[in-house]
């Protein structure tokens, strides 16, 4: 397709302005050399381009999207309706607080509720995602042991089976990243755990179930092996829609948490979002939290600095409008409805692994959570039909790809993750997609390295692309 | 799959290549190419670091994952393949020419494995 700077003409444009009833003068400012570089389109060019684009995508709106470790679960509408009330989107961030306390009310509610559900005392609802949440999370861990002069601390302890993001964000706090190998059953080995643990331990980053879609029998074991060592436990909440409502990362020991409102809390997620990563912690961290803690005071809420805050880690509160809608979301679903949903999402995911394994080996083949992960070693050594071309090929019947080779400890995964949002009558069809797939690759291998064939585009050169990027757009040079 | 005699190889599948008792050249072994995929990017270390028998000393980027790569030996990095940082496709097609670093003063390596027993070494492991 064309890009928008491909589309349309010089002169082009989508509004008109009224004339001009004031004199014009001059800006006494330094001016722009050239124009900016903007798309000259009419509105009807504008709107055939974001069309055509919607048509290239597959998103939740379109079919299946069991994106394993990502919970694509479906954005209800009525999240949209309360996040376009104008109260909520015609305000300023820094208008007199007596006129915004119904948006205060939301903040303070939402973090009320994910407190309770994720067994913390405070909460912050600034960072923009989940990696962002992380390293909010990291930081109140590190000011923490600098509040206590224990500054020896600098290993972050992370299983080798955790979110690429773990060690990345450990690393941009400063700390040095100490990879610990699962064990067979896939867990936190507690040997190795122990081992890795010593006067220099900061802490441990987890996410519980995991992310072979297990939870960790040995989870009071781990948190309290970092904390008889001096370290804090970070629960990385990537997993919490298997659990929320049912088991409370606080009461596993954890101190800190973050979690993604755009994955468990059901707000857009994917295209950009945008996300939002709010990070929880217990009662003795609260002074170092980002941002401003909404509290109220005679009678009204109002914005309080922490203590000790680690300063804002973006502007103002956060994805507001966001929040709106996780707080629609827990509203709807009430606390009935919250463990509900994830214990469907749990049901969902057994009865699909279920379904399959009898063809699609399972990398764990016990009762899985929200999530489960196949192996396709076996198929690839056989007929050389890679978890790459299994991907692909659902493209084809319609259905986004699962999560691929990831976790790093199993080969040729997918990892699948179907959510609660999904029927039946939608599972059942996936899965026979799933084994008619499995029928092709077995009869004509060679053919499976060709899908998808019915997609906008055929299958990306990903090597090409990561070898000789094309980071910019040439007509600019123009 | 291709696995030269005369070299040495470790667990976590690069090979050795002694060019004399203190001095070799590292890299990845066919076997590890074949698994990671097609690699698009490599970090290397500079000539003068340390390297530390057992310790990643470099990481090589597929489509699929970041791998850290782990020195066999301890000794001083005296020259880098800076090659592979333009072109680490050498390393899928070409494994063994495309060595990483070469390690000179070398006082301590892992327990190495020659190429009959890697090959039994890595089969063990994809059947465990």
């Amino acid at each position: 397709m064309k890009l928008i700077f491909e589309r349309g003409k010089e002169g082009q444009h989508c509004t008109l302005l009224p004339v001009c009833d004031v004199p014009v003068t001059d800006l006494k400012a330094p001016k722009r050399e050239r124009p900016l570089h903007l798309p000259h389109v009419s509105e009807n060019e504008l709107s055939r381009h974001y069309t055509e684009l919607a048509g290239q995508v597959h998103g939740v709106n379109n079919g299946f999207y069991p994106l394993g470790s990502c919970t694509m679960k479906y954005n209800p509408k009525v999240n949209e309706k309360a996040a376009s009330l104008r109260g909520f989107t015609d305000i300023h961030p820094l208008q007199p607080k007596h006129t915004v306390q119904g948006c205060l009310e939301v903040i303070k509610r939402s973090e009320d509720m994910l407190c309770e559900i994720t067994g913390m005392d405070a909460m912050t609802m600034q960072p923009a995602a989940g990696a962002h949440g992380e390293f909010t999370g990291l930081l109140l861990i590190k000011a923490y042991h600098d509040s206590r002069h224990d500054t020896k601390r600098r290993k972050i302890i992370v299983p080798d089976s955790a979110h690429g993001t773990n060690p990345a964000s450990a690393a941009m706090v400063g700390y040095d990243v100490v990879s610990i190998p699962s064990g067979v059953d896939g867990c936190v080995d507690l040997d190795k755990l122990k081992e890795a643990v010593g006067e220099d331990t900061a802490g441990l980053m987890l996410t519980n179930p995991n992310t072979v879609g297990l939870f960790d029998k040995n989870i009071l074991a781990i948190t309290s092996i970092i904390h008889e060592a001096g370290g804090l436990a970070y629960y990385d909440g990537a997993n919490l829609n298997a659990v929320m409502g049912i088991v409370r990362p606080g009461d596993m020991g954890f101190d800190v948490v973050h979690l993604n409102l755009h994955k468990t809390f059901s707000t857009p997620h994917g295209g950009g979002g945008p996300g939002s990563g709010p990070v929880g912690c217990k009662a003795f961290l609260q002074e170092f939290l980002p941002g401003k803690q909404v509290e109220e005071k005679e009678g009204a809420l109002a914005f309080a600095l922490p203590k000790h805050t680690v300063g804002n880690v973006k502007a103002f509160y956060g994805n507001f409008l966001v929040v709106v809608r996780a707080l629609t979301y827990l509203l709807t679903l009430g606390k009935e409805g919250i463990p509900e949903a994830a214990e469907n999402a749990v049901l969902n995911a057994n009865y699909m692994m279920h379904k399959l394994k009898d063809i699609y080996p399972m990398a764990y083949d016990e009762t899985c959570m929200h999530e489960f992960v196949m192996t396709l070693e076996k198929m690839k050594h056989e007929t050389d039909v890679s978890a790459m071309d299994i991907a692909k090929a659902l493209l084809d019947y319609g259905i986004h790809p699962p999560t691929m080779y990831f976790p790093l400890i199993v080969h040729e995964a997918l990892m699948i993750e179907p959510t609660e949002t999904e029927s039946r009558e939608t599972l059942d069809e996936v899965i026979g997609v799933f084994r008619e797939i499995y029928d092709k690759a077995r009869e004509n291998p060679g053919a499976m390295h060709e899908a998808p064939v019915g997609t906008y585009v055929r299958r990306l050169d990903e090597v090409r692309a990561a070898r000789k990027p094309v980071l910019r757009f040439a007509g600019f040079e123009k | 799959m291709n696995h030269p005699t005369e070299l040495k190889y470790s667990k976590s599948h690069e090979w050795v290549k002694f060019l004399d008792d203190k001095t070799a050249l590292i890299g990845l072994t066919d076997y590890a190419q074949d698994a990671l995929g097609d690699l698009v990017f490599v970090n290397l270390p500079e000539e003068g670091d340390d390297v530390r028998a057992g310790e990643a000393f470099a990481d090589v980027e597929s489509v699929k994952a970041v791998s850290d790569v782990f020195s066999p030996v301890s000794g001083i990095v005296a020259e880098v393949n800076e090659e592979l940082l333009d072109a680490p496709e050498r390393m899928n097609e070409d494994p063994y020419g495309a060595w990483l670093i070469k390690v000179e003063n070398i006082t301590d390596q892992e327990e190495l494995m020659n190429a009959e027993e890697y090959i039994a070494f890595y089969e063990s492991e994809a059947d465990a």
